[in-house]
């Protein structure tokens, strides 16, 4: 397998009037090609940014600071904006939380459609273009005739799937999907991430999923990496960050998941995550960390590997072996890789 | 003996005047008795739609019914006098989904917890009232004096809310109605809300309304389950029942959807689809015949009513038709709460 995102040391901050926000601090993964790859964290931890950047869609006052975004080889931060736009949809196409909400109400599908084809030069006839989005929408699960449908005709559940066929319009060979089904019930939840996953296994594109919800990465992604305050902390394949997370965060996300399966005492975690604007020394995580030692106030943990596919930037790991951690919520067996 | 607050076939139905004609059925015939004997936490769940923070709207007194009423203490929430009303702003507290818009930024924390205290002339002095603020954030796992003082921004989701919970505990009331008071709270802050929210029926004897479209979180602190279908009761009784083998095709549509953080136990594939072809019609039939994979043919002919399978478990579906019925305005039977009162003054407890 052959990398199609590469994302070295991307560091992008926001320079408010008060304080420069290190949104994404130092962050390094790759995506191979037609693999499915989490970005899980909560609120303010600097997925979404790292979505914007890789698509340049960064708007001041953020700014890339330095890194690098290399899709299929070609460093996207060097490109013009001209070139640049000719690549999104086309090469990368992004699917957000709110995309329901981007299309344009008063226009009906299949014009939004040909603005798309149109925009990057795609010479079709009007009866080609017909075919393809016909063969789109069937592909998503919706019946062609929505192709000349206004928005508000359509549920949430089907906007959120036109918007997967618009994004995978031109094949690109990685779609972004931050937070899809958010907005959505989780019966249309379930219908959309099929959709996404068949669409997805078609087209062999790559998908980089950001959510905050363990539950749906473990449905959907091969490998994870989890996010706090700006940094990965943690990356691996999903069995094995679920069944032995060697980083204290992944740890209390995995205790504090409520379980359906039995009522159980729910472990609270201390703390809260730090303001973007105030990040503490050190490690980021030390105020919250059970673990906490005088090394982690100090000096800060790099990603270091600790199984044979799996990193985590904790000081615990070196020269010590992993972590102990028993998940209540699957049952401690063999990690598959 | 008077129930705390009752609901009695209330139905709420939005449009249908000159302008709008359409008429939207938001919710349909729900009856629902909270009493203050034995504190419980009872759950209604659905997805978007189904009525459920319409039903809080309606429990709170900012909706009036189209049918039905609403009784505090036995009297029309409609028809309360002044001195009612305002007790009735104390005993029944609300807490809903977004602690952001709660609050209003230019106020410190402090003023959220001193108006209520004010308004209902809960301290004397400003010692007194500093006293009753420090107490209730310590109840719910704050430090004040991290707290006080503070503007809402400086506060993370979780706290935000949990200062939400602390203001309605201040005034010791006996019911609180919660709106998704988790949604918006990150993962690793989530279980201490739920815990305090279990603390207000363990510690303090207030009971909670918990509406969420979360089954899971819902499964982890009620007591009783109500699931709601485009205002259409479901299915409802003892949560773990209804969680662990749920009866209703769309309450089984439901616990099969959620996501389970467990890459070995993936969502099963795509549920087959009704085998009719069925139209949707929300004033015949159930309304979940166009996606349910059971339907036939009684579902298209009328809306089932509830069918009563154990002594706490009803679903409205003629799969289960062979169970003796039960009116709406009973539908508390099926939650434990309601037959524990019924022990308590000894009125038999129908047959199964």
């Amino acid at each position: 397998m052959t990398s199609i995102l590469q994302v070295n040391h991307l560091r992008v901050h926001y320079h408010t009037p008060r304080a420069v926000v290190k949104a994404v601090d130092d962050v390094t993964f790759d995506v191979q090609s037609g693999e499915r790859f989490g970005l899980i964290g909560e609120s303010g931890s600097g997925k979404t940014t790292i979505a914007l950047a890789i698509m340049r869609l960064i708007r001041p006052p953020g700014r890339i600071e330095s890194g690098e975004v290399i899709l299929d080889g070609e460093e996207l931060l060097d490109l013009s904006d001209q070139e640049m736009r000719q690549r999104r949809l086309d090469r990368v196409a992004m699917v957000t939380q709110g995309a329901m909400n981007s299309l344009n109400p008063v226009i009906r599908i299949r014009r939004q459609f040909a603005d798309g084809l149109n925009s990057h030069g795609a010479q079709v006839t009007t009866e080609e273009a017909r075919d393809r989005l016909s063969a789109l929408l069937q592909r998503v699960g919706l019946q062609p005739r929505v192709a000349d449908m206004y928005p508000h005709e359509l549920s949430g559940g089907m906007k959120q799937r036109v918007c997967i066929a618009l994004a995978m319009s031109l094949r690109p060979s990685l779609i972004i999907a931050d937070e899809p089904t958010s907005a959505l019930d989780v019966v249309v939840q379930r219908q959309v991430m099929q959709t996404l996953r068949q669409v997805q296994e078609d087209l062999n594109a790559a998908v980089v999923l950001i959510g905050h919800d363990m539950g749906l990465m473990a449905q959907f992604v091969s490998r994870i990496g989890v996010m706090y305050a700006g940094k990965i902390v943690e990356e691996g394949p999903v069995r094995a960050i679920f069944r032995h997370p060697q980083h204290p965060y992944t740890q209390l996300l995995m205790e504090s998941l409520p379980s359906l399966d039995e009522k159980m005492e729910l472990r609270a975690a201390q703390g809260a995550p730090p303001s973007a604007a105030e990040r503490p020394r050190g490690c980021v995580f030390h105020p919250r960390c059970p673990y906490v030692m005088d090394r982690c106030i100090s000096e800060e943990p790099l990603l270091q590997k600790v199984a044979p596919e799996q990193m985590a930037a904790c000081h615990l790991h070196d020269g010590a072996g992993p972590l102990p951690f028993s998940n209540q919520l699957v049952g401690d067996g063999e990690v598959a890789t | 003996m008077t129930a705390l607050l009752e609901a009695r076939s209330v139905a709420k139905v939005f449009g249908g005047g000159l302008i709008h004609r359409t008429e939207t059925v938001a919710l349909r015939s729900f009856s629902f008795t909270i009493d203050t004997t034995r504190p419980s936490i009872t759950g209604v769940v659905g997805e978007s739609g189904s009525g459920k923070s319409t039903m809080a709207r309606l429990l709170l007194g900012l909706e009036t019914p189209t049918k039905g009423s609403v009784l505090y203490r036995g009297k029309d929430l409609s028809r309360l006098s002044g001195i009612e009303r305002h007790s009735f702003r104390q005993e029944i507290q609300a807490i809903f989904q977004d602690p952001f818009e709660s609050f209003n930024s230019f106020y410190r924390v402090d003023h959220m917890l001193e108006v209520p205290i004010q308004k209902f002339d809960l301290a004397r002095t400003k010692a007194e009232m500093r006293r009753l603020m420090v107490n209730a954030l310590e109840a719910v796992g704050l430090r004040p004096e991290e707290t006080l003082g503070r503007f809402p921004h400086q506060l993370s989701g979780g706290q935000r809310q949990r200062v939400m919970v602390a203001r309605a505990l201040l005034l010791s009331p006996k019911l609180i109605i919660a709106d998704e008071p988790v949604s918006m709270i990150d993962a690793s802050l989530r279980a201490t809300v739920l815990t305090n929210l279990r603390q207000l029926r363990d510690d303090f004897g207030i009971s909670l309304i918990y509406i969420t479209h979360d089954l899971t979180t819902a499964f982890q602190i009620c007591d009783d389950i109500v699931v709601l279908y485009r205002g259409y009761v479901a299915e409802a009784g003892d949560t773990t029942k209804v969680v662990k083998e749920p009866k209703h095709p769309y309450t089984q549509l439901l616990c099969s959807s959620i996501p389970r953080p467990d890459p070995d136990r993936t969502w099963p594939d795509e549920p087959e689809r009704s085998s009719l072809a069925v139209q949707a019609h929300p004033d015949r039939g159930c309304p979940f015949a166009a996606r349910c994979p059971h339907t036939f043919e009684p579902c298209l002919q009328e809306a089932p009513p509830i069918f009563r399978m154990e002594a706490q478990r009803g679903a409205t579906c003629y799969l289960y038709q062979d169970a003796p019925t039960l009116p709406f305005d009973k539908m508390d039977e099926l939650l434990a709460y309601a037959s524990s009162v019924a022990e308590v003054e000894t009125t038999p407890a129908a047959p199964v």
